[in-house]
């Protein structure tokens, strides 16, 4: 039997309306019990107002090595950018 | 943001902190003082004392975040028990500031109820009695909340959210490792029925608990048993550890003082750096 407790993803609410943002990880046995620990490890400081934990085994995440097909033709691609139009005066700041 | 201290009104914190405080009568009540303040520093000295012990595991904990949990724990611990001391001294009025009463009081002078001043020992016997504390100081200050003085009802209702979650996670954890494996099972029971003869000091009444609850301030100790033995019986089911069948109100004294070999051992650690350079600071 593993002796280590898995590790789980912290993700935390700062505010109402904002979005859960990753804020670390930790190890914990269950589910309820990295809730706790993410509450005395990441709140301390009133940090947030909610908390969603994942275990990290359950994310599935891209490949390093794919870095280069799966971002950089992204690259040479600037007209995607939404910045070739003109804005008029009365729009003001967007 | 913090505030620097204004130039003109050196004193306009103090003046802002008194204005901010609800009038009490009972402060200020001198037949009422001596009991008020030995109860004060009850509810001061509990804290302050399990507060050292648990923040003896820090560095030490089984894992880095129960080590976190147990350091959060004794901090806020020790903030009630500044809370509550601090009221102590201005209800004594002899000029003594809550680190005088936690650094300059010897022994017998402490009215910390015994359990919490007995060595941890290992983890189960440190959560055990964070447990059986939790649970008593949970329905205290439940009801200190209707407390007739509102500076303690405002220091109840404070410290209340912070011990809600301490039982929570104390019953979680008994709960688990009660009906964990065979192991911590064993030890689990050990602890409870190594703890059992003291839990009774925390409801037995005496004058100075009569004088309070007359007063209307706080419930007597003898009130919380009931609250406190329903949590109890709940948590020790699910945990499936056996409530011991003998009586709970074996080691008595400590609210009036008379403690057990262990509290010397603690006040020397805390009060070691006051004792030595008197008045110092950091």
């Amino acid at each position: 039997m593993k002796k280590e407790w898995p590790l789980w993803e912290i993700f935390i609410r700062g505010q109402h309306g904002l979005n859960h943002r990753h804020v670390g990880s930790l190890h914990a046995p269950d589910a309820e019990m990295a809730i706790n620990h993410a509450r005395d490890v990441y709140t301390r400081r009133k940090e947030g107002v909610s908390i969603w934990v994942v275990e990290s085994a359950d994310i599935t995440a891209s490949a390093p090595s794919d870095k280069g097909p799966l971002f950089d033709p992204a690259e040479d691609k600037v007209y995607r950018h939404p910045t070739f139009f003109d804005i008029p005066d009365e729009v003001g700041h967007m | 943001m913090p505030s620097l201290p204004d130039m003109a009104t050196p004193e306009a914190e103090r003046l802002a902190q008194e204005a901010a405080q609800p009038a009490d009568p009972h402060i200020t009540d001198v037949a009422l003082k001596p009991a008020l303040f030995d109860w004060l520093c009850r509810m001061g000295d509990g804290a302050l004392i399990l507060g050292h012990r648990t923040s003896e595991w820090c560095g030490h904990g089984p894992a880095l975040e129960e080590d976190i949990a147990l350091a959060n724990t004794a901090l806020d611990l020790i903030g009630h028990a500044a809370l509550w001391l601090e009221l102590a001294a201005e209800v004594e009025a002899q000029g003594r500031t809550a680190d005088d009463l936690a650094y300059l009081r010897d022994a017998m002078r402490f009215r910390n109820p015994q359990i919490v001043e007995l060595p941890n020992g290992d983890i189960g016997r440190t959560l055990m009695r964070e447990f059986l504390y939790d649970a008593w100081h949970y329905e205290m200050l439940l009801k200190l909340r209707d407390s007739s003085s509102p500076r303690v009802a405002e220091i109840a209702a404070k410290a209340g959210k912070e011990v809600a979650y301490q039982l929570d996670r104390a019953s979680d954890l008994v709960i688990r490792l009660g009906d964990g494996t065979e192991e911590s099972h064993a030890r689990m029971q050990a602890a409870l029925d190594h703890l059992w003869p003291y839990t009774g000091e925390l409801f037995t009444d005496d004058a100075v608990d009569e004088a309070v609850a007359e007063a209307g301030i706080a419930p007597r100790a003898s009130e919380l048993q009931g609250p406190w033995d329903a949590t109890l019986r709940e948590v020790m089911g699910e945990a499936t550890l056996t409530v011991p069948d003998r009586r709970a109100d074996v080691h008595l004294g400590g609210k009036q003082g008379r403690h057990t070999e262990h509290l010397g051992y603690i006040l020397a650690e805390m009060q070691f750096l006051q004792r030595a350079y008197p008045g110092a600071e950091w």
